[in-house]
């Protein structure tokens, strides 16, 4: 749907048999046109430009200079240091434990959590009925959850002593670690908590997925003696492709600005070991090292980028269509062309 | 058929008694270790809120028992009664329903203008417009946190609630998804106001409007819940008490000396969370829309 709205948009001049074709033979009609949807955007792209765009560019202008909380009052002083600033940032140490505990985050958690979520929403859409709105509601209660309340509640939970974790593990003849106090396990106790607090988005995007697998697809291959298993390996992820894709993307990006979790549980420690990258800008911030922290935001940026496009390399579509899709890619440009 | 209208299949409206003909032998019945590995599992995700709820009624002495008991013992509303005495919990709880309101309307408003004319018009700059906005929800927040600041405070804004809300009224994310739900309207529709005179401003309150209803409660109640829940800029702004959200009020009051009362902090976290977790309970299917009809298609 979307993707012929685009092709539709982007082929000025193209040969479209559309009523907008129409439009753009009165060039006097496009105009007018032009300048009222400009006028429905204009509210929108004011607060926009100010409050969004501004302090991006802003920030960019930071992260090139050297930049202090104290120059201020004497913009002036600040000297141009060009990439200086993301050299310095690669090269710092504790930087670099940032971006290895952020890694480790995101290369743990976001399989961990797609998995857990396209399992329950898989026996989810299992042809259960019964209490199915039950379930999706229960699964998605801690994504409308304030990350102040659920950090109260789990640094109860994960108490050595009187927490609920370590008394159910207990049972089991575990003895418990001191979650948030132990370098090894301050960084799991993260990750599992970040997994409850972002599967129910992914469950009801999987369910929505679910729901285009044709039946008839199964119904084939169980004739054939498919398992379920079998089933599920050959049709349902196959044919989610792009639903795991779209959600490992959302997952990815939020993961790996992981902040909210070490800054209200464990400000980062115990001896670092829970400092992510997005926790170590902060704190820059805060010291009031202004370039030096915009330049680290930006290699935060890039690193979202970048994770996104492995996703896409990794997850996107494969074979025929992908070499349909280079093909419309190609054929694009020369529609837009005078 | 929509992202929606499967949805709301999905749930038993219109339409639900067709899906069912149709999954007829292929579908496996449901086994019952389906149920009991679901179950497990919402066991595990909404105890936490349970254990919050029933350890907010304890005395600190339970509290502190081991082995935890799970039902209090002698239920008691102490904690909250204490909490409210040493926080002014009312103003904070204006505070967080003035801004997520103000915020609330501001996006209905703003977003789905511009979402309208980049679903429904054609006009020069349109592709770039949007290309612009969709890229801006791929930035970090700690791009803007520091320079955002910087203005706000230059505008003299810091502490005042123009500045925990004007930030937030014009967010990428309710163009996309009030674009994607305006794409879906037929052309014809707003083709045959067109022809029949009507100024686009007219179309757009008296005909996309109406119709974009289920889209507009999405957008609102996401939009509510989120800068309900949103903490770090309230946090950087809010630097007095009578300007605090709840999120904020509770944050600076569990972390410091107060951090080991228990009892305490959970009914904190109890205030927080119950009244959230009502608002969503009654309005859960626009969840279910509202991610559906962004995420896919």
């Amino acid at each position: 749907m979307s993707a012929q709205a685009a092709l539709r948009t982007g082929a000025h001049g193209a040969p479209v048999r559309s009523a907008q074709t129409a439009v753009r033979r009165h060039p006097p009609l496009y105009r007018r046109r032009t300048l009222v949807a400009w006028g429905f955007a204009l509210p929108f792209v004011l607060l926009f430009l100010t409050f969004t765009a501004g302090p991006v560019l802003m920030s960019l202008a930071m992260a090139l200079t050297d930049l202090r909380s104290r120059d201020l009052r004497s913009p002036l002083a600040v000297d141009f240091v060009g990439l200086e600033n993301v050299r310095a940032v690669l090269a710092d140490p504790l930087f670099r434990k940032a971006a290895a505990n952020t890694a480790y985050f995101v290369l743990v958690g976001v399989p961990l959590t797609l998995c857990l979520a396209l399992a329950v929403a898989t026996v989810l859409n299992s042809g259960i009925t019964r209490l199915k709105t039950l379930f999706r509601v229960g699964y998605y209660m801690p994504v409308v959850t304030s990350i102040v309340a659920i950090a109260v509640v789990w640094r109860f939970l994960l108490h050595p002593d009187v927490g609920l974790v370590n008394e159910v593990l207990g049972w089991f003849g575990i003895d418990g670690p001191n979650w948030l106090e132990s370098t090894t396990w301050a960084m799991p106790a993260m990750i599992a908590m970040a997994t409850w607090r972002s599967i129910g988005t992914l469950i009801v995007i999987f369910l929505a997925g679910l729901q285009g697998v044709p039946a008839s697809l199964h119904e084939a291959a169980a004739l054939d003696g498919a398992g379920a298993w079998q089933r599920f390996r050959y049709i349902t992820v196959p044919s989610l492709r792009p639903t795991i894709l779209f959600g490992a993307v959302i997952t990815g990006i939020g993961y790996v600005q992981f902040f909210e979790e070490p800054f209200v549980m464990t400000q980062g420690g115990p001896l670092n070991s829970t400092l992510s990258v997005a926790f170590q800008t902060y704190n820059q911030f805060g010291f009031g090292n202004y370039g030096y922290a915009a330049a680290m935001s930006y290699v935060l940026f890039v690193a979202v980028v970048l994770l996104t496009l492995l996703q896409f390399r990794l997850l996107g579509e494969r074979d025929e269509p992908r070499r349909r899709r280079r093909r419309a890619a190609r054929d694009i440009p020369e529609e837009v062309g005078p | 058929m929509s992202a929606a209208e499967r949805v709301e299949a999905r749930q038993g409206g219109p339409g639900s008694r067709r899906r069912t003909a149709q999954g007829g032998f292929g579908e496996p019945r449901p086994h019952p270790v389906a149920y009991a590995v679901l179950g497990l599992g919402l066991v595990v995700v909404v105890s936490p809120f349970v254990w919050m709820a029933l350890s907010s009624l304890k005395t600190e002495g339970e509290i502190r028992q081991v082995p935890p008991t799970w039902w209090p013992e002698a239920p008691t509303f102490d904690n909250f009664r204490e909490l409210f005495a040493r926080l002014d919990f009312p103003q904070f709880f204006g505070n967080s329903a003035l801004v997520a309101t103000a915020v609330t309307l501001g996006n209905l408003v703003f977003c789905s203008m511009l979402g309208y004319v980049l679903a429904k018009s054609e006009f020069a700059g349109k592709k770039l417009l949007f290309r612009v906005v969709l890229g801006t929800l791929m930035i970090p927040g700690m791009v803007t946190l520091v320079p955002l600041f910087v203005l706000v405070a230059n505008m003299g804004l810091v502490n005042t609630y123009w500045g925990l809300v004007l930030p937030f009224l014009a967010a990428p994310f309710g163009v996309f998804l009030m674009r994607q739900f305006f794409l879906g309207l037929p052309d014809e529709l707003i083709d045959a106001a067109r022809v029949d005179g009507a100024s686009e401003a007219r179309i757009f309150v008296q005909i996309a409007v109406p119709l974009a209803k289920p889209a507009l409660a999405t957008l609102a109640i996401i939009t509510f819940l989120g800068s309900w829940n949103n903490f770090l800029w309230p946090l950087v702004v809010a630097t007095t008490e009578e300007k605090y959200t709840l999120p904020v009020a509770l944050a600076l009051y569990s972390t410091g000396q107060n951090q080991t009362d228990f009892g305490l902090l959970l009914a904190g976290a109890t205030v927080v969370v119950v009244p959230v977790l009502i608002v969503f309970l009654a309005l859960q299917r626009f969840f279910v829309q509202g991610v559906a009809m962004t995420g896919i298609k």
